[in-house]
């Protein structure tokens, strides 16, 4: 069965940091807002912004320098795109394919839309 | 930390609570969330050392809170709903007043929260609309820097700007080392500030979990159909809102309030699920 869902707020915290370095806000080795600056911008609780930095040090995408800050890892850009892409193959393309059946088009038909 | 073990308490002949457990943790901003008269205000009161425990312990730290030694009562601060002010109070002579008795207190601090909460330090209270009320006092409470810091209904009265400047406010504040304890019925206004979250009912604790673990037990779903399965379900614009038990189909975004409902409506069945 299909379930559809608002992500979690810290997933949701996790992505737009992740859209601030794909959009070239913070470049290689840049220091990105620290924990209290985004629980203070967003009005939610600092735990739950932790555990948004907590994920993305896991993924690879920041990384931590202790007493200075969270700092953008080299490779941090292909690694989000290469997350989103299987975000999108996984999740969001099953979707629209369900949608496409339900409105009764077909691959086909897309095409001259491209 | 604060500890409440086998805890009961009545007024002459009712019964708030019966024999409760709770701990709390430092460094967290807690929601306690509640029906109207169901004991929020009480339990604040037993923390804080107003009141006395019917049975059980209430203990913050090594202090067991009813004997208000003096250690313990300069690191704790409870912001009533609704405070008694004399006419001539001032947030600024309410704040002198209680200064010299909280160690950490911070002036400084105070003029910095009553700028950024854009109220008047030196204005008197009763020609103040209740929102800058609210908001002179919670400053004043936050300036006072308990390591323990109990707000009860701190929304309560504040237009919208203002609830957004409290949410900004407190995790501005909040260190490692402090524990806030809010204490409401408006429980929208509080989503993604608390964090564990105690809801009480019928004299008892039917939840206390952080976020992580109620998004790991339960699954908000938003879709077109109402689940027969659904603890708790809630007709929305664009279709249902359905709270399920959560069987491996990942994180999704707490909803409070159908949480709030969920947890009233099935409270035998969230404890199994908790447990």
């Amino acid at each position: 069965m299909d379930f559809k869902k608002q992500k979690s707020i810290y997933q949701q915290i996790a992505d737009m940091l992740c859209e601030r370095i794909v959009e070239g806000e913070w470049k290689d080795d840049d220091r990105i807002a620290s924990v209290r600056d985004v629980a203070v911008q967003l009005g939610v609780n600092p735990n739950t912004v932790v555990r948004s930095f907590d994920h993305l040090q896991q993924a690879g995408i920041i990384y931590n320098k202790r007493g200075v800050g969270y700092f953008v890892a080299p490779d941090a850009k292909d690694l989000i795109i290469a997350l989103q892409r299987k975000e999108f193959l996984e999740q969001e393309l099953p979707d629209f394919r369900q949608r496409l059946s339900m409105l009764g088009l077909s691959f086909d038909d897309l095409k001259q839309y491209f | 930390m604060i500890d409440i073990r086998n805890f009961s308490f009545a007024y002459k002949t009712t019964r708030v609570f019966d024999n409760i457990n709770l701990q709390l943790q430092k460094g967290s901003i807690y929601g306690l969330l509640g029906e109207n008269g169901v004991g929020k205000t009480t339990l604040l009161k037993v923390i804080s050392g107003l009141l006395r425990p019917s049975a059980g312990s209430c203990k913050v730290d090594e202090f067991i809170s009813f004997d208000r030694q003096p250690e313990f009562l300069q690191n704790i601060f409870l912001l009533p709903d609704e405070v008694p002010l004399p006419d001539s109070a001032t947030p600024e002579n309410f704040f002198a007043d209680l200064a010299p008795f909280y160690p950490k207190q911070d002036a400084e601090l105070l003029r910095h929260l009553t700028q950024e909460l854009k109220v008047d330090s030196s204005r008197k209270f009763k020609e103040m609309s209740f929102g800058q009320q609210k908001k002179s006092l919670l400053a004043c409470a936050l300036a006072l820097n308990t390591d323990y810091l109990l707000l009860d209904e701190p929304t309560n009265g504040l237009d919208i700007p203002s609830k957004a400047d409290f949410r900004r406010i407190l995790t501005e504040r909040v260190g490692t080392d402090q524990t806030i304890v809010i204490s409401t019925h408006q429980v929208k206004d509080v989503e993604n500030l608390i964090d564990p979250i105690i809801i009480i009912s019928n004299n008892s604790v039917l939840l206390d979990a952080s976020v992580e673990k109620i998004t790991d037990k339960l699954f908000f779903e938003y879709g077109a159909l109402q689940r027969p399965d659904a603890l708790y379900s809630e007709m929305m614009p664009g279709g249902y809102l359905n709270v399920l038990v959560n069987n491996g189909m990942g994180e999704s975004q707490l909803n409070i309030e159908a949480l709030f409902n969920a947890v009233l409506r099935n409270s035998a069945m969230i404890k199994n699920i908790f447990e």
